[in-house]
């Protein structure tokens, strides 16, 4: 592997953050988000000759993170996901740990959205890419990309007013996940 | 999946533009109701919210040690 100059290194490092929020919104677990911002890292830097200069590295690399995942990960996490609740309950945090239990309810919900919603919505409403960045990361059309962030808030909004009769309830689980979070 | 939440069939295309409902007509708007302007506010202030929680926590130490380890064992072989 070659050595980096050191304005890709500190544009690099400048996206590691959003790629990680990003990663962990994918995966639904911290440990297997870091996991996945390494291998998407190791990767980018293995072809680093083939971004160009002058050019969004953030997307760049959100672009190879979001590929590795669909090529790699998706398949380990449906495994995981299934019926025991387990994705929307990793991304919840215990809301007395943060005391914003509103965002807790605002995480569950996240959760049941559809894939491609919560990606666009997170790329567009979150991390700050244009529709058509957005649209690049994703490799869709820059409509597709809106009527998924349209349809990512009215679902949203739906499920926040219906969520009351949600009882998922953090679990050791869930702090197992904090406990990641907390870590840095 | 959304059928018994609302019994609308296709969630996307009932929905007009936010800016119509803006407009006046107090629809029956029990379930599937447009997104209001403070609707679409909140929501993302609370979706920042959370992904800024990430974000706040910098980078960890893992890639930082993954970039420099990259520059030491570049330099060793480029010299």
């Amino acid at each position: 592997m070659n050595r980096i100059d050191e304005s890709v290194r500190q544009d690099v490092l400048a996206a590691i953050p959003g790629l990680r929020a990003f990663a962990i919104s994918l995966c639904g677990n911290v440990d297997r988000a870091d996991d996945l911002v390494q291998e998407a890292l190791l990767r980018a830097l293995a072809n680093i000759h083939s971004f160009q200069p002058g050019t969004n590295m953030s997307a760049w690399l959100f672009t190879i993170l979001r590929n590795h995942f669909r090529s790699e990960y998706r398949k380990r996490r449906r495994e995981v996901e299934d019926s025991d609740g387990h994705y929307a309950e990793s991304l919840t945090s215990h809301p007395e740990q943060h005391g914003h239990l509103e965002l807790t309810e605002f995480r569950k919900a996240l959760a049941k959205l559809p894939e491609e919603q919560r990606e666009a919505l997170i790329l567009v409403g979150a991390s700050g890419f244009s529709y058509e960045e957005a649209s690049e990361i994703c490799g869709c059309a820059i409509g597709t990309v809106k009527s998924r962030v349209n349809r990512a808030r009215t679902r949203l909004a739906e499920l926040m007013s219906i969520q009351g009769v949600d009882d998922f309830g953090p679990d050791h689980e869930t702090r197992a996940v904090l406990a990641g979070n907390r870590r840095s | 999946m959304d059928g018994d939440i609302m019994n609308t069939g296709k969630p996307s295309s009932h929905l007009a533009p936010a800016q119509s409902a803006a407009d006046g007509d107090k629809q029956k708007s029990s379930k599937t109701s447009r997104l209001d302007r403070n609707t679409r506010a909140k929501l993302g202030q609370q979706l920042r919210a959370v992904y800024d929680e990430v974000v706040s926590q910098g980078v960890p130490t893992r890639f930082t040690e993954l970039l420099n380890g990259l520059n030491s064992e570049g330099k060793h072989e480029s010299h």
